[in-house]
């Protein structure tokens, strides 16, 4: 697997108080159920990808699941011992003695269904086929996801979250669980995340799918086939998500119109910031999948809970019955404050225990990932009011123990 | 807004969360404008058990509220309270943040629009101590007034009889009145003895 120094791999995470939860091990859990999905198909069986850090208590009330955005993974805290330079996404809030305390909760990183890093997405073998599954992969929804996460829960034995966390659309995860899975979740974070996408963002995620559609390398997704990738798709995807992840204002400090070596009057990347998203593109195409990428957009693109709600976003929380911690950066403008704080509306309209910090920060979207101050002051805090309060009690129904499936990706 | 008062609730011992809390009723619905720490919801969370939210723009204020376990949304109060419905509180409280604020009769109308009753605390500009240093022609210091003129955050400091004024004007009913001296109500003069007022009205 790469290496994730950020999801969306804007700014360099830099170190917070706490140390790293050290050389981790990542698990595979095979379900031999099949996975009901929304777009009407079954998924026979499948695997997830997952790590865990910190120890499940007595009462198993302690586990906090960690939900990803876009293109990260289950690999959430630490590294691998044989790959020292794999540092997890979430290094610097999830660890001993960081925001989420691994001395205290049992945190679990899971990879979503239709994502290429250990789960069974579009890059794994269809076994009616004994092919990868490539494009007749699903297209798979947030609540597929959460769905998936749920059977992970039970085969860990966590019969309740003391919270589900994501940012962005991992975020949306956490929402998604506290909506259809009420009893099973005792606080959400949703951060830096969006009641559903706005047409704005659906438009540049369909520019993004165009990229990779119309590259003539995809074959209809069927590429592998074919021994080729659509990279070009895949880089030009990658630089137009990249663009939304930033704010004009970092872009500006970062890069401004700083020339490599002075004007060539060429299409050859003159301008820093063309030679950057290259490299970001150029980084991306290397080790993501395209037909994972398509599916994962669409994801964010289907996500509205409030359609099964006539459309209102209150009544679509109403059977939320967790406290909320919402969370959104002041340059956030791919998820900007305004559509978190319609998150906060729906939740005190409906009466809901919910928190909002509006974190100042520089750094748009990507934000979440830094590691701010305040933002994780506030995270740090919450943990900590997290860990007084009294788990519901715990049904007496047994549940299996945790027990890894299988080693390794 | 983060309760620029600090100094002056501890000053006071808190004596205004006792009288607020006596006006609460057990259960209420609570939204506190200026909750700074969020120590007056905690305070009415454990002695009326009462629910509800804390507004606070500060954020310091937001993170010692998230500490302090209820509920805390960081905002502009000068952006109104567009986020809330109508009616949608038992009470709405400003606790001496109103004198910091720049549009007094947008959030007083606010207030009792997202709540039955509103409770307004402030410092009492009518206190002889001020009027004291006025005549000495000076801008008052006080425990209750701690800042100089050049660093206050005040910019709508008012009397008691000010802010009767006010009420009257607007055909507010006042339900209760008390004006603390000393942390005890002041029976006496209180618009010369008292150092903070705390009212409790509604519409007509």
């Amino acid at each position: 697997m790469p290496s994730f120094s950020a999801t969306t791999g804007g700014v360099e995470p830099t170190s917070t108080t706490g140390r790293s939860v050290g050389a981790v091990v990542p698990h595979t859990a095979h379900f031999a159920t099949p996975l009901p999905l929304a777009c009407g198909r079954v998924l026979p069986q499948y695997d997830l990808a997952y790590e865990t850090y910190g120890t499940l208590d007595s009462a198993r009330a302690n586990a906090v699941l960690v939900c990803h955005a876009l293109n990260a993974s289950h690999h959430v805290a630490g590294y691998y011992a044989d790959d020292p330079d794999n540092v997890g996404w979430w290094d610097n809030m999830v660890g001993p003695g960081k925001p989420l305390d691994t001395n205290r909760f049992f945190v679990v990183g899971v990879n979503n269904l239709g994502s290429c890093f250990g789960s069974t997405g579009p890059v794994s073998m269809n076994p009616a086929t004994g092919a990868p599954w490539g494009s007749d992969f699903p297209l798979i929804t947030v609540e597929d996801w959460v769905d998936a996460q749920a059977q992970l829960a039970d085969r860990l034995g966590i019969r309740q979250w003391a919270a589900v966390m994501g940012g962005s659309l991992g975020g949306m995860q956490a929402l998604d669980w506290a909506i259809r899975y009420p009893q099973r979740i005792r606080s959400a974070l949703v951060i830096a995340a969006a009641p559903n996408l706005s047409a704005e963002n659906i438009a540049f995620n369909e520019i993004a799918r165009q990229a990779i559609l119309t590259d003539p390398e995809f074959h209809e997704g069927n590429f592998h086939a074919h021994g080729v990738k659509p990279r070009r798709g895949l880089r030009v995807a990658r630089m137009i998500g990249h663009i939304t992840y930033l704010s004009d204002e970092q872009m500006e400090a970062k890069f401004g119109r700083q020339l490599r070596e002075g004007l060539k009057f060429s299409f050859a990347p003159e301008f820093q910031i063309e030679s950057y998203l290259r490299y970001q593109g150029e980084k991306f195409a290397e080790y993501y999948d395209a037909n994972t990428y398509l599916r994962i957009t669409k994801a964010l693109d289907y996500f509205d809970p409030a359609t099964r709600a006539g459309g209102d976003l209150a009544r679509a929380l109403a059977p939320a019955t967790c406290r909320f911690l919402v969370v959104s950066f002041t340059t956030d403008w791919r998820f900007p404050a305004s559509r978190s704080r319609e998150i906060v509306k729906a939740l005190v309209r409906e009466r809901r225990d919910v928190s909002y910090a509006e974190i100042a920060a520089p750094h748009g979207h990507d934000a979440f990932l830094l590691d701010n101050p305040q933002y994780h002051a506030v995270v740090r805090a919450w943990f900590d009011r997290i860990g007084e309060a009294t788990p519901v009690s715990q049904p007496a129904q047994e549940l299996p123990a945790h027990e890894p499936v299988s080693s390794g990706p | 807004m983060m309760n620029v008062d600090a100094p002056v609730a501890n000053a006071m011992g808190r004596a205004d969360y006792a009288t607020i809390g006596s006006w609460i009723a057990t259960g209420a619905r609570v939204l506190d404008l200026g909750c700074g720490d969020g120590a007056l919801l905690r305070f009415l969370a454990e002695e009326r058990r009462a629910g509800g939210y804390g507004i606070e723009i500060d954020d310091a204020g937001v993170l010692a509220s998230v500490r302090n376990g209820i509920n805390v949304l960081q905002s502009d109060l000068e952006r109104g309270l567009a986020g809330f419905d109508d009616g949608a509180f038992d009470v709405v409280i400003l606790s001496q943040t109103l004198q910091a604020m720049r549009r007094i009769e947008a959030i007083v109308t606010e207030m009792l629009r997202v709540g039955r009753e509103a409770i307004i605390t402030f410092p009492n500009f009518g206190h002889w101590s001020h009027r004291l240093q006025v005549l000495r022609g000076r801008m008052p210091v006080s425990p209750s007034l701690p800042y100089q003129w050049y660093d206050t955050p005040n910019i709508h400091l008012c009397t008691v009889a000010d802010f009767d004024a006010f009420l009257a004007a607007r055909r507010y009913r006042v339900l209760d009145r008390v004006v603390l001296a000393r942390g005890r109500a002041a029976r006496f003069a209180p618009n010369l003895t008292g150092e903070l007022a705390i009212y409790r009205f509604r519409k007509q």
